[in-house]
């Protein structure tokens, strides 16, 4: 199992929290102040750069917009890890190629950062959560026809060697796409996915050997998602590797106490606030589920999650902390309830946490945790074998 | 009662589309809403009293398939056009609301003969004003509560209790929702060469708009029919966005006297 350190960079000096109505969209960027950005900026980069020491590999996203993710262009965080950094492999998780209008360009970022890092590079791509298309103004009932045909455009720019080719699809026209760089790996850098509950499109990743993630998730969802990709590869193989990626909030500490404390903090990330309308835009999940929102049974996939507390979220497996040995155990039978998985991305910082628990966090986890849990297996186990 | 002639499927341009004929005499195409609130008594009851209403449902809704490479008002209208071909249907009245009203701009400054009178409830479709100015208020950045404010005078005519609904019909204004969405997200509910064509249009023209309407205001409106040669502009007291719904009585005195 490969560990990975991701924060999403927030900003967290608000107003209180009855006084905003929203976080995301359409918070004043006059609530930003930009010294104060700068050393967030610092912070953040230096954590990675830490991590990167203590063996953890780097995960990077980006979102706009917003106070919860100052990493407005991920292109620009990875490719300064790219040169800070020696070890870890960068993963872009990911490239919003749905809201950015012009995937040529993400495929000529990503190699860029591959070079530079040695082909170190991970390349993730992603349709974006729903607030993200009032940002991009990306049709909300288009995010996942945007995102496939960006991710065969890009692959398409990546492995042509051999002179311009033309494409015109239904977003994007280009006369003559011709990428320089090519991309350090060969034939590409491995290839991610994020999803939830679209089976179909997670199968669909499996046949492509592309590696699928999901995020803060029960772990029956999650047993569910990685069934549905194991089962796919069974039948179609890994051409490109492949594997299955889960992301929680881990906070590991020298007592439980303190890795409560950790954790309610981490919990920020979780407690975000939203407008509705930004939750949950037209075409943006399928008929069926907003058939369910029209019944009030349905208000966005983090909002049941949230109402449980942090109790639920730790025996869920969304919200891992503890001292080393309950992190430990905890990650292992997470583990064996979905059936192994090959990546776990840990948000180690969220919110208020500062730099020194972040990485007295960070530290534990990467000397105390990770040699036992550095063996568990995923897509390499033997078919039918127990997960560890 | 409604006299309901008919409920069938059209194959047009490949699409098989949803059409409900109702009542008898003179037709008259009813370009519904996206929402869909026409298609209803009480107004249905009045619209059918002494007209054949023909009711089409717009690709991606109703029961009508949404092909891929219909992604505007502007395809559906060609779509329409051609099932008005098919059914030997030119020159007649239309009477278009909301998005129905955008659908029968776009077909009118495209085939102007096709419609004899042309009767549009508070049309989107046009932008007047400049690129840092809204001219239709943004319904899917709103706050729900702020959007049914403004499309009602009463708001409690926007409530519906999607709670006692069947799931098949939760279904169709879900997708109906989605579909809305997808042919008018970007650019945002109009068509920016449609206010150039508008001088296409040769139809006898009555906009209605609602004194309150809070999507499109009247001032737009009356810019709209400005824009139309020879159109007509009418106002409906207590009416929002839907002031044939609100008001039907006075909407009705509007459309007999301008159909008459």
């Amino acid at each position: 199992m490969k560990v990975w350190h991701f924060t999403e960079m927030p900003y967290p000096y608000l107003p209180p929290l009855d006084e905003v109505s929203t976080m995301w969209v359409s918070l004043p960027s006059r609530i930003f102040d930009p010294k104060i950005g700068a050393d967030l900026y610092e912070r953040y980069l230096d954590e990675y750069v830490i991590a990167d020491e203590l063996g953890f590999n780097l995960m990077l996203n980006e979102h706009h917009q917003t106070a919860t993710c100052l990493n407005a262009a991920v292109p620009l965080t990875a490719a300064i890890l790219a040169r800070e950094t020696k070890r870890g492999r960068i993963c872009v998780l990911g490239n919003p190629v749905a809201n950015r209008g012009d995937p040529v360009r993400v495929a000529e970022e990503m190699a860029m950062v591959d070079c530079i890092s040695r082909g170190r590079l991970d390349a993730g791509f992603v349709r974006g959560v729903p607030y993200e298309v009032f940002a991009a103004n990306t049709n909300p009932a288009q995010t996942v026809e945007r995102l496939w045909e960006a991710v065969d455009l890009i692959v398409k720019a990546w492995t042509t060697h051999d002179g311009p080719f033309s494409f015109e699809g239904r977003f994007t026209h280009r006369r003559a796409v011709n990428v320089w760089p090519r991309p350090y790996q060969s034939p590409h850098p491995p290839i991610w996915i994020t999803g939830s509950s679209d089976f179909e499109a997670i199968r669909k990743v499996a046949s492509r050997g592309y590696t699928f993630a999901t995020f803060l998730q029960p772990h029956d969802s999650v047993r569910k998602m990685f069934d549905a990709y194991r089962s796919a590869y069974r039948d179609c193989g890994l051409p490109g590797g492949g594997g299955m990626a889960y992301m929680p909030l881990v906070y590991t500490a020298d007592s439980e106490a303190e890795a409560e404390k950790g954790a309610r903090e981490l919990s920020w990330y979780i407690n975000v606030k939203v407008e509705p309308q930004y939750r949950n835009p037209p075409g943006y999940v399928p008929v069926a589920l907003n058939v369910k929102a029209l019944q009030g049974a349905y208000a966005g996939r983090t909002a049941a999650i949230r109402a449980q507390g942090l109790e639920f979220q730790k025996e869920q497996g969304v919200v891992v902390y503890g001292t080393p040995d309950s992190v430990v155990a905890q990650i292992k039978r997470f583990h064996e309830r979905v059936g192994g998985f090959d990546h776990l991305l840990m948000m180690q910082q969220a919110g208020f946490l500062d730099h020194q628990r972040t990485v007295r966090s960070m530290t534990l986890f990467a000397k105390e945790v990770l040699p036992r849990i550095a063996h568990l297996t995923g897509v390499a186990a033997p078919v039918g074998a127990a997960a560890e | 009662m409604l006299d309901v002639v008919g409920r069938a499927e059209e194959t047009v341009a490949g699409i098989r589309l949803e059409l409900r004929r109702v009542g008898h005499g003179r037709p008259l195409l009813l370009l519904h809403s996206e929402e869909a609130l026409e298609c209803e008594p009480p107004l249905l009851d009045l619209l059918a009293a002494d007209r054949e209403v023909i009711i089409p449902s717009p690709p991606g809704f109703g029961g009508s398939e949404r092909p891929d490479w219909v992604s505007a008002p502007d395809d559906i209208a060609y779509v329409y056009l051609e099932l008005l071909d098919r059914l030997k249907l030119a020159s007649i009245d239309v009477l278009g609301c909301s998005l129905g009203g955008w659908i029968a701009l776009e077909m009118a400054t495209k085939e102007p003969a096709v419609f004899s009178r042309m009767t549009l409830v508070a049309p989107y479709g046009a932008k007047f004003l400049g690129p840092a100015e809204r001219d239709i208020a943004d319904i899917w950045m709103l706050p729900p509560a702020d959007v049914i404010k403004r499309k009602w005078f009463d708001p409690k005519k926007g409530e519906r209790d999607y709670k006692a609904m069947p799931e098949d019909k939760l279904s169709i204004i879900a997708r109906n929702n989605e579909s809305f969405a997808r042919f008018c997200w970007e650019p945002y509910m109009h068509n920016p060469k449609l206010k150039h064509r508008l001088a296409r249009v040769s139809a006898e023209t009555l906009f209605i708009w609602g004194e309150d309407d809070g999507i499109v205001t009247p001032a737009y409106g009356r810019t709209f029919a400005e824009h139309v040669p020879g159109a007509s502009f009418a106002m409906i007291a207590e009416a929002g966005h839907y002031p044939h719904i609100e008001q039907p009585a006075e909407f009705m005195r509007h459309l007999r006297d301008f159909l008459a």
